[in-house]
């Protein structure tokens, strides 16, 4: 099956229906999982926000009751980051991983699809709360020892669970790529070759690896506080509700990384593409991606600035706060760098992210501010923080992912998106965005509270609250837009071919969308933008000259050769029903340990199911009959 | 990380690895390195915890400290059993790569047996400290030391199941195959809990009296 076919085959992503989907093991198709998961909780995350919104519009609102509130604004933060942004990361990781390297799949097939389970068990675990009475209202963070309080409504205990599976699928996904990463790379593929995509993802993966099981631990112990009788978080025992503070926040600030490295990758790719220039310091970025996330477990504590830890403490995490701009910065200048003097093209891809560049900038101007001590006192629990992260978080990582789905859309599909809804969508998510957050640095401020559910008249925050929910309106509708650009495109669009926007790296030299096994053959890579190296060379005077193609040499260009006999074999894995198996009997196992003492009939019940499924796993052939192209 | 994949990781410059569809191919280095990776993730774990353990090691509330329960000589036995076990895994892995399969399946068992023996003595200490007043809900000490090495004694039972399971494979003959688990991945893995457990028994333990 050729790469340089006219023909579109849109099918050619192998089999269909629901149980192939339940069973598949291909990254690909576990990378779409991921993404219309991702999608769905969007849309889920977007409407408690907007009830939020709602709420707050005016002085002494009355949509919502304080119990509600807490529930919704707690369910808001939860799926953002841990079921829209997270996944959107691995959805694009999972997908590209393996073909931006030149593998056929990931280390580790069933495993990924282990991880992907595992993940949508956890979401569910967090959405059933609110079936068997009340979602998680303790916030995203769950302070102790609010979070282990009222132990009769059983909210915190699905909360901790549910955090304790996403965190399981990460680190089992992450040791996935990590392996994947280090040890599939097509011959050629130095790591200074690898696309800056693919270097997020790693360092990306190396931050859960680390940061997960320190916010494990808490969970447990909050898990054991609440459920069998241990006094971690009981302050009139001598236990220390600051220790919960300081292993949510070892986690919590890598994790701010963890959303945003896989955004900055995307952007990393997009930029070079529509400037047709290669990115500005590569290696700088490469190295400033490196830096991060070894400074970012040193700056914890600037989430505590409040907590009382003396002078000595608070000074330290303020100068190593300040000091995780300056990577950042360098990343900043290389983007500017990239586009300066190149051949830009305004579609909507490098709208997104140029979008995101600028809107990153504001909330890490604002972040910085968060470094000053004196300045983050009076700034805590203000909305000027919440303010701060929807910045960097939503005009930043959903900015930059966004501008990666329009991007390669083409590939999954074999379609375009509509360039004209592309617009509609970016202009009116970049008003709507500002509308929305920018007042809330004035409000906050002003010393409006977060997680108040409603404020008194006369304090002079009902204007400015008006417009955030008028341009939280003006988000949904963005929304909307962009939901509907992905219905139409994916049945109407442009037939895209293998290579829409003249790439640069692997993905763009096979068919959209790819085949089962990515690469008839294995590509040899001689340069960084291999593919952009085999397109176009430069004349004396540094301008483009483009290449006639060649066949031979790289072998991913040459499309259909003539194997003779010698018909490649492809190994590929078979589906399994096994992982799905396994994170199911897990999910019911650990819903037990909520209600016990009966609640371990459930969790032996689970406890069985689980071990059919590893040892269904263990024992059964990892590959399928092998084919030919 | 074993050389080889140190190389392969820093040149990119290497034969086909699974998944390039060539065939066999040697999947140990690729499941070495999620192996090495999967014990970073372990590292900050067991890091949390005995964080939390020094963070209350003073914190006995009305109940025994450490000095009151805490039977040294008998921890120190159970520990040196543990210690023995690394012994017997390393012979295990030296006659498996030798293809012994007799002598392999023999230091499988010893490990299992040895690790095995390991946690029957700390069940045993539990419940004496439970009779002398320390349980879970006892203090802040009680918690932290029982979720520390409660979850390390689950590590090591992990490893017990992983090791039978070996030696049930050598019987069909799967103990080498591609699919299969692997005597040295799980070596590595047994050797991480013993030396979690050397910390833990001088951190919890020793530095106390
Ligand atoms: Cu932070």
């Amino acid at each position: 099956m050729a790469v340089a076919t006219t023909e579109v085959q849109l099918t050619s992503t192998g089999p269909s229906g629901l149980w192939s989907w339940l069973t598949t093991v291909d990254h690909k198709r576990i990378g779409l999982l991921y993404g219309i998961s991702a999608l769905v909780f969007f849309i889920v995350g977007g409407l408690e926000a907007f009830f939020v919104r709602l709420q707050l519009s005016g002085a002494n609102g009355t949509v919502l009751s304080a119990d509600a509130y807490n529930q919704l604004f707690t369910m808001h933060g939860l799926t953002m980051v841990f079921l829209v942004v997270m996944p959107l990361g691995a959805a694009f990781t999972n997908y590209l991983l393996p073909i931006m390297i030149g593998a056929r799949d990931v280390a580790f097939p069933r495993l990924n699809a282990f991880s992907y389970w595992v993940f949508f068990f956890g979401g569910v675990l967090l959405y059933t709360s609110f079936v068997v009475g009340g979602g998680p209202d303790g916030g995203w963070f769950g302070y102790a020892p609010l979070s282990i309080e009222i132990t009769e409504v059983v909210r915190m205990d699905y909360w901790a669970l549910g955090l304790q599976f996403l965190g399981v699928g990460s680190i089992a996904a992450s040791a996935n790529f990590i392996a994947t990463i280090l040890t599939m790379r097509a011959p050629g593929m130095t790591l200074m070759r690898m696309p800056v995509f693919i270097w997020m993802a790693l360092v990306t993966a190396f931050l859960l690896i680390f940061s997960l099981p320190i916010i494990g631990v808490g969970l447990f112990q909050v898990f054991f506080d609440r459920n069998f009788g241990t006094l971690f978080y009981v302050s009139y025992a001598q236990g220390d509700p600051l220790l919960w503070q300081h292993l949510f926040w070892l986690f919590g600030h890598p994790e701010v990384y963890i959303l945003i490295l896989p955004a900055m990758g995307i952007v990393s790719e997009v930029l070079p593409t529509f400037s047709r220039k290669p990115l500005f310091g590569y290696s700088f970025v490469v190295f400033a991606g490196i830096a991060i996330g070894f400074q970012g477990f040193g700056v914890w504590s600037h989430h505590m600035f409040t907590s009382g830890m003396g002078p000595i403490a608070e000074a330290g995490f303020a100068t190593s706060t300040m000091l995780i701009a300056v990577p950042t910065g360098i990343k900043i200048f290389n983007w500017i760098g990239t586009t300066w003097d190149g051949v830009l093209r305004f579609k909507t891809p490098m709208l997104f992210s140029l979008g995101f560049i600028a809107m990153f900038v504001i909330g890490g101007l604002s972040g910085v501010t968060h470094a000053i001590v004196p300045a983050d006192t009076q700034q805590h629990d203000s909305y000027y923080v919440v303010a701060h992260f929807h910045y960097v978080l939503f005009g930043g990582a959903l900015f930059g992912f966004v501008a990666g789905v329009y991007y390669w859309f083409p590939k999954f599909t074999g379609r375009m998106m509509s360039e004209t809804l592309g617009k509609w969508h970016f202009w009116l998510m970049l008003a709507g965005f500002n509308l929305t957050f920018a007042p809330m640095h004035i409000l906050g401020l002003n010393g409006m509270p977060r997680r108040t559910y409603r404020y008194p008249e006369g304090l002079g925050w009902e204007f400015w609250n008006g417009i955030a929910t008028l341009g939280s309106a003006v988000i949904a509708i963005s929304g909307l837009v962009f939901i509907w650009n992905l219905i139409k495109s994916r049945k109407h669009g442009e037939i895209a071919g293998p290579d829409p926007w003249d790439g640069r790296t692997l993905e763009w030299t096979i068919s959209s969308p790819p085949p089962v096994h990515n690469f008839d053959e294995v590509p040899i890579v001689q340069h960084r933008d291999d593919f952009w190296h085999q397109k176009y060379t430069e004349d004396d005077d540094g301008y483009l000259v483009e290449l006639e193609p060649v066949s031979g040499g790289t072998a991913v260009l040459t499309g259909p050769e003539d194997h003779g006999d010698e018909r490649k074999e492809i190994h590929m894995p078979s589906p399994s029903y096994y992982p799905i198996l396994s994170a199911l009997g897990l999910a019911i196992s650990s819903i037990g340990l909520i209600y016990q003492p009966v609640g371990f009939i459930i969790t032996a019940v689970g406890m069985m199911v689980a071990l059919w499924g590893l040892f269904g796993w263990a024992i059964e052939p990892s590959q399928r009959e092998p084919y030919y192209v | 990380m074993s050389e080889a994949v140190v190389e392969d990781v820093l040149t990119g410059d290497h034969d086909d690895h699974a998944g390039h569809g060539e065939g066999h191919h040697d999947m140990t280095p690729v499941r070495k390195a999620a192996m090495w990776v999967f014990l970073g993730s372990e590292c900050m774990f067991f890091g949390a915890l005995i964080s939390t353990f020094l963070l209350y090691r003073n914190a006995t509330a009305d109940g025994p400290g450490p000095a009151e329960v805490f039977d040294i000589p008998f921890t120190s036995a159970s520990s040196f059993i543990l210690l023995m076990s690394s012994l017997t895994m390393v012979l295990a892995h030296h006659a498996n790569h030798n293809r012994d399969m007799r002598q392999a399946r023999v230091w499988l068992l010893a490990t299992a047996g040895l690790g095995a023996t390991f946690l029957a003595g700390q069940i045993f200490e539990f419940t004496e400290f439970v009779q002398n007043g320390l349980s879970l809900s006892t203090s802040p000490f009680g918690s932290s030391f029982f979720l520390l090495t409660g979850f390390h004694g689950m590590h090591v039972a992990i490893g017990v199941l992983m090791l039978l399971a070996m030696y049930v494979m050598s019987l069909n003959g799967r103990l080498n195959d591609e699919e299969g688990m692997n005597v040295e991945l799980v070596g590595l893995y047994w050797h991480f809990v013993d030396i979690v457990w050397i910390v833990i028994f001088t951190v919890v333990y020793l530095l106390q009296v």
